[in-house]
């Protein structure tokens, strides 16, 4: 609809860099392409710069350097209200003088809509998120879950093709926030908006995006669909910042055949998928996911190279069980197993071998 | 949930019905809680309540006639004010009585300067009667009449008479008459002569004068307030010092500054000149005149809104101005529809403070009020410190206390008193 | 019976008498004044000399602006904590006539004349209530600025009337006193007439009405101290106020201002003791009281402020100022070259009348 020239590319963020005091940049060098309809989540930790994008997005920041363009337009010099981008922010900021109907006849009011207009589509957008009987009440007597969809459908009342959330589900409890995760999601697919979703939870970037964003000192470290997120992490960050992850130090004796021999600080010798080193003598760290080391001799893969570890602790999880080794002189790599009727159940004080799949592990930069 | 099968009341464990139970129970927490609060409690009734009691009481109470003059006022009941004659001899014997008593107890002027406030005159009347009357002999000096207006031809004056007669009961509404510039009359109430009537103008004067002030104070602290709130804290607590600034300095101090900036040959007018934009001898008058008073007294109350302004637009977080904008609203309409409604608090507790201090201030106008810039509160003043007629002090503070709490009423009406926060 | 008071004063100030008489005297008192150069003038005559010779302690309070208002207060409540107050000859007036000061028999409990004149006949005339101790002869009247009135420098108080003459805006008290009087006395009512006129509403419209021709020209003022200021920044021509407060701003400051004594309202201040005392404190109150009053003790005040005292006993004795070496006679308002034309305020009358004509002032002051 909007744009002919390149649908692949409707929120566009180009060599975009910002500062605040003019000595340090919050945001560095950040390039993004969205196409329309996509869900993407910024996900970093605090001051990574993920919110300061969405600002700028919004307009309540403006770019230091770069060009931001929505639809193929550059938006760098249109102000928040004529950009028609709608938003739901972390509190949720609904106008609390105002009644929750008053509340999602705002936007549609500022832009002169009629009166039976606007009606219609309150009532439309109150039904989508199932609040249909709570028009006459104010926000004050609204729980935080009843607020977030509020706020959810003032953001898409007057049907936007980009929706911002700037972490809106922080501050609802874990049951609320996985309900309202799905109903989000679902909401989006369905309306088949573009949405740009920002939070710290890693839980909640995994399951609801198309794609993931992960943000860190102001650059987007890995930017890919979650699963490849999770199982192919592109840097030690993104390794530890997603998921649980062992890692361990050592230096690349030889890289061969798409494998890289990694010898470890204590001499010992494992195997690994050379993702960002590229010749011998490099440092580096590998990655291996806990669910993925294996210790039962029987289905330890062929040839793997193994190592010793002495069992430390067995913490029983229910679903799973997590049991911490020491291996290579460090106490805190886990090994997860599925609770299951063959499982072994490993007992503190006994000695094992453990070893994986190369592609598994990933040597990464140190 | 066995309960709902059981019919009768519902019994606690011991037996008792629970409701009793319960009921006993509270009690005792609410003898503790009034217990803990008694000692506010008592400072409440003792500095707020009692006073605006007695001011209520003094403002209709006028025992002092009947208890000093007993006998005249019982003689006095049959006079017939009308017939323009004087009482006959047995009010004056009657009089002869209660002055000499009076008299030797010293209470004879007091009296006198009661009635004075309703007629001018009688103070001296009474004054010079009873230090002669202390040395007759009431029983047999007779007959009074005569003796009487041997001492002064005032005694002879009907008026006088009437002014007693019409003052002797225990309560008056004479005071509040006053107040709305009417007195008693011979048929009821009737209104004060043209010269006389002054608290009616005085009163919506300062009504007028008192809302001025707000809406100037409004109109200066919404900015202000509006910038403290939204400047880092560190800055913005630098700036509040300078707006308590003033409130370290004297009153007197600050009032007289602004007379020297705005006086015919103060900073302003000097500067105007000088700059060549009113002529030397059309200096401008804007002091000792209405706007003066506006000026100085808006200077004055300013804080008194700036303060309760600012608390409440540091709970307006920033992100509704910013929710408004994502939503299609203007600049303009984001402030308008959304950040003003939830300052309007603030407005409104301001309102209420700066107008409720200022009909209550008097030095100020009086200073700088000239003829056109006197509040009520100056009469009041004056009528509590140099005539000590508090009585009717009493009444116009009375009004003033009931138009505070009509207006009072009306802003709950029309913006809802739950709308105020203080801070 | 003039030689035993005159013994007994001797034995109770030189000898043992003050041992004997601190048993039954408080010694502390808590006197009341007006403030500022005022208070001062009292310590440096009075307070001082009095501690010095007693051992009494004084403490100053400077609420006699209020006097009247808090004495009634204190004396409802029940619990009077002044001793002696000073306040004007009209305030005396209404707290006595309100039972709040203690009648005072001036020949028993003041003392004499250096030559044995009792202290009536030494006050004279001044003793305008039986409560009352006059300590102080003030007046107000008016100054003007030397350098705004030409060569033709004000003679008569009827120059406040004449704007032809002196142009530019006036300062009168905010008040009918003195300025009604100043009205009729300028349009022709004889002097010894004005009070009669003032007492019928014709003679009060005449007043407002000759007031009203300069009314538009007038800054009102309400403390004493705003006349001397607005004459030195010249926003007034000329303006009335208490003479002292001239003095200052002419003898101290050296402002170009003159006195217009033509007219001058006398008026007194002084002493009451209030009622309700407990009978040590008012034993106290009363000596204090015949101390600071005799004729050495009121002329040493007029080292220190322009007031004339009230004693015909004590105007010879005043000297020089304390310290600008200024000889005060000729500065005082009752020197015989400045009180050729003055005005005899009329105490009864405006008792009777203050508050009436206060109304109607205000009232056409408003319109």
């Amino acid at each position: 609809m909007a744009d002919v020239s390149n649908l692949d590319a409707f929120v566009e963020f180009e060599r975009v860099q910002k500062s605040y005091d003019g000595e340090n940049l919050v945001v560095k060098d950040l390039n993004l392409s969205m196409p329309k309809g996509e869900f993407l989540t910024m996900l970093g930790p605090s001051g990574s710069g993920k919110t300061t994008c969405l600002m700028m997005l919004a307009g309540f920041e403006t770019a230091t350097h770069g060009d931001i363009r929505l639809g193929g337009t550059s938006i760098n010099n249109i102000p928040p209200h004529k950009r028609g981008i709608g938003m739901v922010f972390q509190n949720y900021a609904l106008f609390p003088h105002m009644t929750i109907a008053e509340n999602l006849s705002f936007p549609l009011e500022v832009r002169k809509m009629g009166k039976t207009d606007r009606e219609v589509k309150v009532m439309r957008a109150l039904d989508m998120v199932e609040m249909g009987a709570f028009g006459g009440r104010r926000p004050s007597q609204l729980s935080g879950g009843q607020q977030q969809r509020i706020a959810l459908a003032r953001a898409l009342v007057f049907e936007p093709e980009l929706v911002l959330m700037d972490e809106p589900l922080g501050a609802l409890d874990k049951q609320l926030r996985e309900k309202m995760q799905f109903e989000i999601t679902h909401l989006a697919h369905r309306l088949g908006i573009t949405v740009v979703y920002v939070t710290h939870d890693q839980t909640e970037a995994l399951t609801m995006s198309d794609r993931v964003a992960v943000f860190e000192d102001g650059r987007i470290q890995q930017l890919d669909p979650p699963d490849k997120l999770y199982e192919e992490p592109q840097n030690s960050f993104v390794a530890q910042f997603i998921g649980e992850n062992n890692t361990l130090e050592g230096v690349v004796k030889e890289i061969k055949g798409g494998t890289a021999l990694v010898q470890l600080d204590n001499g010992d010798l494992i195997d690994a998928k050379p993702v960002n080193v590229s010749k011998a003598g490099e440092r580096t760290r590998v990655s291996i996911r806990p669910e993925r080391v294996e210790f039962n001799k029987d289905r330890m893969p062929e040839g793997a190279h193994t190592l010793k570890a002495e069992v430390m602790e067995f913490i029983y999880m229910g679903d799973i069980f997590r049991t911490r080794l020491r291996v290579a002189g460090k106490d805190d790599f886990f090994v997860k197993t599925r609770n299951a009727p063959d499982q072994e159940r490993l007992v503190p004080g006994q000695e094992i071998e453990i070893g994986w799949l190369a592609d598994d592990c990933r040597a990464l930069d140190a | 949930m066995s309960d709902t099968t059981q019919s009768g009341p519902v019994l606690a464990a011991d037996g008792t019905p629970l409701k009793r139970s319960l009921s006993r129970a509270l009690r005792r927490q609410k003898i503790r809680a009034l217990m803990l609060i008694a000692p506010l409690l008592l400072f409440v009734l003792v500095t707020f309540i009692l006073p605006i009691g007695d001011m209520l009481f003094r403002s209709v109470e006028n025992q002092i006639v009947s208890e000093t003059l007993p006998r005249t006022v019982v003689a006095l009941k049959s006079w017939d004010a009308t017939s323009g004659e004087t009482p006959d001899e047995a009010v004056y014997a009657a009089l002869a009585i209660d002055l000499k008593m009076a008299a030797e107890a010293k209470l004879h002027t007091r009296v006198g300067s009661r009635l004075n406030y309703e007629k001018p005159g009688i103070s001296s009347l009474f004054r010079k009667a009873g230090r002669q009357v202390k040395k007759w002999d009431v029983e047999n000096d007779g007959p009074y009449k005569a003796r009487f207006l041997d001492l002064h031809k005032g005694w002879g004056d009907p008026d006088v008479w009437s002014t007693i007669q019409t003052y002797s009961p225990k309560f008056t509404n004479g005071y509040f008459l006053n107040s709305a510039d009417m007195k008693k009359g011979a048929d009821g109430p009737e209104w004060r002569p043209e010269d006389e009537q002054i608290y009616w103008l005085l009163l919506k004067r300062t009504m007028f004068m008192s809302m001025a002030i707000t809406l100037s104070c409004i109109a200066l602290a919404y900015p202000v307030a509006w910038i403290l709130a939204n400047l880092p804290a560190r800055t913005s607590n630098m700036l509040m010092i300078l707006v308590l600034l003033p409130f370290w300095t004297s009153l007197l101090v600050r009032t007289s500054a602004w007379k020297v900036m705005l006086q015919q040959q103060g900073v302003i007018n000097d500067t105007l000149v000088w700059l060549g934009l009113v002529g030397d001898d059309a200096r401008l008058a804007m002091i000792n005149n209405q706007f003066g008073t506006i000026v100085t007294m808006t200077h004055i109350l300013l804080p008194f809104m700036i303060l309760p302004m600012y608390s409440v637009m540091k709970t307006i977080q920033p992100t509704y101005l910013r929710a408004a904008k994502s939503l299609g609203a203007t600049n303009w309409t984001a402030f308008w529809r959304v950040y003003f409604p939830q300052s309007v608090p603030g407005i409104g507790a301001g309102s209420i403070l700066v107008f409720i201090l200022s009909i209550g201030y008097y030095i100020t106008p009086e200073l700088v009020g000239g003829t056109k810039g006197v509040f009520i509160s100056n009469r009041i003043a004056y009528h509590i410190s140099t005539s000590l007629n508090w009585g009717l002090a009493a009444a116009l503070g009375a009004i003033l206390l009931a138009l505070v709490l009509i207006l009072y009423w009306a802003y709950d009406k029309i913006v809802g008193i739950d709308n105020v926060k203080l801070g | 019976m003039k030689l035993t008071k005159l013994s007994a004063l001797v034995a109770s100030t030189a000898l043992c008498a003050p041992m004997a008489m601190a048993q039954d005297m408080a010694d502390e008192l808590t006197i009341v004044s007006w403030g500022g150069s005022y208070s001062a003038s009292q310590k440096n005559a009075y307070h001082d000399p009095y501690t010095a010779m007693t051992g009494v302690k004084i403490i100053n309070d400077e609420s006699s602006a209020e006097a009247v208002a808090k004495l009634r207060a204190m004396n409802e409540a029940g619990n009077v904590t002044w001793d002696v107050v000073d306040v004007v000859a009209s305030d005396a007036m209404r707290l006595c006539d309100e039972g709040l000061a203690e009648e005072i028999d001036h020949d028993a409990d003041l003392a004499p004349a250096p030559d044995g004149t009792p202290a009536s006949e030494d006050f004279g005339d001044l003793l305008v209530s039986e409560c009352f101790v006059p300590q102080i002869v003030y007046s107000t009247t008016f100054g003007y600025r030397t350098d705004l009135v030409g060569d033709t420098p004000p003679t008569s108080v009827c120059a406040i009337f004449d704007l032809d003459a002196y142009p530019g805006k006036r300062s009168l008290q905010k008040r009918p006193i003195d300025n009604m009087e100043w009205a009729l006395y300028c349009d022709g009512v004889a002097k010894d007439e004005i009070y009669d006129v003032l007492s019928t509403p014709e003679g009060v419209k005449r007043g407002l009405d000759k007031l009203g021709t300069i009314k538009d020209n007038v800054v009102w003022w309400s403390a004493g101290a705003e006349t001397p200021q607005l004459l030195a920044d010249g926003e007034v021509v000329m303006g009335s106020t208490y003479n002292g407060r001239l003095f200052s701003a002419i003898a101290e400051q050296n402002q170009p201002i003159a006195m217009l004594w033509d007219m001058q309202s006398f008026d007194l201040d002084g002493w009451i003791i209030p009622t309700g005392l407990s009978p040590e404190r008012k034993a106290r109150a009363m000596d204090y009281l015949r101390f600071a009053t005799d004729t050495q003790r009121l002329a040493d005040q007029a080292k220190y402020i322009s007031y004339g005292p009230a004693r015909a006993s004590s105007a010879p004795l005043v000297g020089k100022h304390a310290e600008l070496g200024i000889d005060m006679a000729p500065h005082m308002p009752t020197d015989p070259a400045n009180a050729t034309n003055v005005h005899i305020y009329d105490y009864e009358w405006w008792a009777d009348n203050r508050d009436d004509l206060n109304a109607k002032f205000q009232a056409w002051l408003a319109k």
